[in-house]
């Protein structure tokens, strides 16, 4: 298991220097001139020399990159050209709104979708199942935007229980929690049909697999053979749908922070690229990246507490 | 004491009767073996008792397990009576086992579900079970970490956890090799005498049958068509079926002669490795040795067998020899021509051999016709006969097999199992090869039909001379349609010689151990 998870740990570490090279390139290195292309076309040539000096343009490019990687270690992400304020700082006050918001999500998401498909499954072809499954099917095909304004239309204008948007900050939990709730729920929806539909799926392969067969021969009830023995070998599958919901739910919920009001980094990397400001594009994309390959490092070792298999093979 | 005692079973599924007035017995400390052909009931007699017939199915008779009649028994009972009364080892070992859970884990469960006690003691029963079935590993081990016959023992130690007083085994060694068959039937009749238990033994196999069981019944359509102790029923056969049955699988095919002895397949000093996934980031890979410097050659016209345990290198030999894929050591001609040449297979020598393989469901795409799928060889020659040419080409196939050029137009569906293998040879023989490889091509047929298919391929050589590589891990087969035989063993040929010769004084101690441990059927002629 540690073999395993040391294996996974130096992919996450190769997988971070190389996205990190890509990001310098993309950003720094192919579209020509970044400080003549912040300043836009009727730039004085000063002006832009100026600028270069400012930003160390003029130093060679593995310097650049190493100098930007040292300073992402040390919490340094530069200042930003636009808000003058350190990207560091303009981060940290955005995560602690769009990270709150993708696991809030993501965990409704998995507590609707876990029952919904469990039961789906259980009960295959019954009153119950053809439901669950004429829901998800809604659920996958209705935009999370369209539905967020739907329920800002319910809950927020006609019953009055939430806020049609903005975010209060931290400084009362449960009032940031409720601003947070009808974003989540608007993004959970639609992603827990999906899982709840892999879920299902899945468990289906599984009951039909002979070790189940097993499991009713010693003298399990169908429903203790389904807890026992098929949930856990199901569940491989739905990680896999799990880690990648988690990405979408982070960088995707940009749609959903504009519906709300809500100052989260999606906001923040839009609003960057409108402004040209490179410097807040480049670290935003960075963190984003990072968090996703973490995700993935963690639902690789969810793999391997899972399935044994996996701990043998590394 | 009769433990089991079924009465008149009748099981329905809609209007389709599966099983008819099925009457059997099972006392304490005797085998009874069921056996027939596929589809004749065995396993539905087995799940019946169990209690665990497909929902759809409708069951009238009586089975009294222990006293109680299962058919009129509550769900909820019937899984008090599961696993604690009866116990049952599956088929496929390599599936049976939940993979996440270990192996002590999944003996004690039956424990736990059965008796309040504490997980220490069950885990601990469970160890001690895992010992008495002769499983020389820790019981935190995972299933992936054992082999078929190691599995196998684990699932046999969840059936018999509470000591049942039923164990019942559906084709329990069907899927393991020859000698790992004879240690779990000799555990099977051990744990029998041990526990005084009964054992419902279902097996297609006959030679088991005759080797292991007190008492046999015969199946066939659903019905017990002959049923008595083992040496009456093996002397006095009343039932045609009965007959036929053991006929089919002690059948001898009689080979032609062979005349010619020119040199068509050569290979010497193969040796081919796989990388095995790296062990460090930038280590070097290490390697798997499938196949270690094996040497052989196979002339015009001869008919060679190919034996050994799964795992031995029999397939990785048959992608060799077929140019599949390249091999790091040695060299493979045939007729002088090496059959892999750049980065592909030579097209003008490997347009020479054909294969059948095993699976006769698998081996096929379904939504080709019969005359498609019959002709897909044609891609291998440069001027592949079109228009009336190929119809005859491919009526001339199918007759060749004892099949009508009409079911040409037919989907593959629509044939049995045998009729599938029978087209599969067909497609093999319609280029007219050099050689062909009969890859275990009648390992899953029964064996009434296993027989049919043996004698159209010594009728196909009389025909005209065929050489080929016969390979199966069934030694009876391999002995009757073979002229010479290879011996396998962890990628070595480790002996080879005129079949006869070597069934009769097996040289190497690996070809001893696969010899004697192969179940032999009693010469009816001699004791009938």
């Amino acid at each position: 298991m540690i073999r395993y998870a040391l294996g996974r740990l130096t992919s996450l570490i190769l997988s971070l220097i190389v996205a990190s090279i890509v990001i310098f390139a993309v950003i720094e290195v192919i579209p020509g001139d970044p400080a003549a292309f912040m300043l836009g076309v009727n730039a004085r040539p000063d002006t832009i020399a100026a600028l270069r000096a400012e930003m160390g343009l003029d130093r060679s490019l593995a310097v650049r990159y190493a100098d930007w990687v040292a300073g992402m270690l040390r919490g340094d992400f530069g200042q930003s050209w636009t808000y003058k304020t350190a990207v560091s700082e303009l981060i940290a006050d955005r995560i602690w709104v769009s990270l709150p918001l993708a696991i809030y999500a993501l965990a409704l998401s998995t507590l609707i979708a876990f029952p919904a498909g469990i039961y789906a499954a259980s009960r295959r072809g019954s009153a119950g199942d053809v439901t669950i499954m004429g829901a998800t099917q809604l659920g996958v095909a209705i935009p999370n935007f369209w539905f967020a304004m739907i329920l800002v239309l319910i809950f927020a204008i006609n019953l009055r229980w939430f806020s049609a948007g903005g975010f209060p900050g931290w400084d009362n939990p449960l009032q940031a929690i409720k601003a947070l709730t009808l974003p989540a729920i608007a993004l959970a929806l639609p992603q827990a049909a999906i899982l709840a539909r892999v879920m299902r799926s899945s468990l289906l392969d599984m009951l039909g697999e002979d070790f189940m067969r097993t499991a009713r021969a010693k003298g399990l009830t169908r429903r203790q053979a389904l807890w026992k023995h098929a949930v856990r070998n199901a569940l491989i599958p739905v990680l896999t749908i799990i880690g990648l919901q988690f990405s979408f739910l982070l960088a995707g919920g940009i749609i959903i922070e504009q519906v709300f009001f809500l100052p989260g980094l999606g906001r923040l990397i839009f609003q960057s690229i409108s402004a040209r400001d490179l410097i807040v594009v480049e670290s935003v994309v960075m963190i984003l990246v990072f968090v996703v390959i973490l995700v993935n490092f963690l639902v690789d070792l969810a793999y391997a507490a899972v399935d044994p298999r996996l701990r043998a093979r590394a | 004491m009769n433990i089991l005692d079924i009465r008149d079973l009748n099981v329905e599924i809609g209007a389709t009767p599966i099983l008819r007035d099925v009457n059997l017995r099972v006392h304490a400390g005797e085998i009874v073996a069921i056996t027939g052909e596929s589809g004749s009931g065995k396993s539905m007699t087995a799940l019946s008792v169990m209690g665990l017939l497909p929902g759809r199915a409708m069951a009238r008779g009586q089975i009294k397990l222990d006293g109680s009649d299962i058919l009129q028994t509550a769900e909820a009972d019937l899984c008090k009576i599961r696993g604690n009364t009866v116990g049952m080892v599956f088929q496929e070992p390599m599936t049976a086992l939940n993979p996440v859970q270990t192996i002590g884990d999944q003996v004690a469960e039956t424990i736990l579900v059965h008796e309040k006690t504490s997980r220490a003691d069950a885990l601990k029963r469970a160890a001690e079970m895992l010992d008495r079935v002769g499983l020389k590993l820790p019981p935190t081990r995972y299933p992936h970490e054992l082999s078929g016959g190691q599995r196998q023992r684990v699932v046999i130690a969840m059936a018999i956890a509470l000591r049942p007083k039923l164990l019942i085994a559906d084709e329990p060694t069907t899927a393991l090799d020859v000698t790992t068959q004879a240690r779990i039937l000799d555990l099977l009749r051990d744990l029998v005498r041990d526990f005084d238990m009964g054992l419902l033994l279902i097996t297609h196999d006959l030679a088991v049958v005759a080797d292991v069981a007190d008492r046999i019944a015969v199946m066939q359509h659903g019905e017990v068509v002959e049923s008595g102790k083992t040496t009456e029923l093996l002397t006095h056969m009343q039932h045609p079926y009965t007959k036929a049955l053991f006929a089919a699988s002690n059948h001898a095919v009689s080979l032609p002669v062979r005349t010619e002895s020119v040199q068509l397949l050569y290979a010497k000093h193969i040796v081919r490795d796989y990388p095995l996934p790296r062990r460090t980031l930038l280590g070097k890979r290490p390697t798997f040795r499938a196949l270690d410097d094996v040497s052989f050659h196979i002339d015009h016209g001869e008919r060679v067998g190919l034996v050994g345990e799964s795992g031995c290198g029999k397939s990785t030999l048959t992608r060799a020899i077929l140019g599949l894929e390249d091999v790091q050591g040695g060299t493979i001609t045939l007729d002088g021509d090496p059959v892999f040449t750049g980065k592909r297979p030579n097209l003008s020598v490997r347009r020479m051999m054909q294969v059948v393989f095993q699976d006769p469901y698998g081996s096929f795409n379904p939504r080709h016709k019969v005359g498609r799928l019959v002709t897909e060889p044609f891609h291998l020659l440069d001027d592949p006969p079109t228009g009336t040419d190929r119809d005859t080409a491919i009526g001339k196939a199918l007759t060749d097999v004892g099949l009508h050029p009409a079911d040409a137009e037919k989907y593959i569906h629509e044939f049995s199992g045998g009729q599938r293998q029978r087209i599969a040879i067909a497609r093999a023989l319609i280029v007219e090869p050099e050689l062909i490889i009969f890859d275990e091509a009648v390992s899953a047929l029964d064996v009434s039909v296993r027989a049919q298919v043996l004698d159209l391929i010594a009728e196909l050589c009389r025909k005209r001379p065929l050489a080929y590589l016969f390979i199966s891990h069934d030694l009876t087969v391999v002995r009757s349609v073979t002229d010479r035989v290879m011996v396998m063993q962890a990628g070595k040929i480790v002996e080879q010689g005129e079949t006869e010769a070597v069934f009769q004084n097996p040289q190497h101690p690996y070809t001893q151990t696969l010899i004697a441990a192969a179940p032999q059927l009693p010469d009816l002629a001699a004791v009938g």
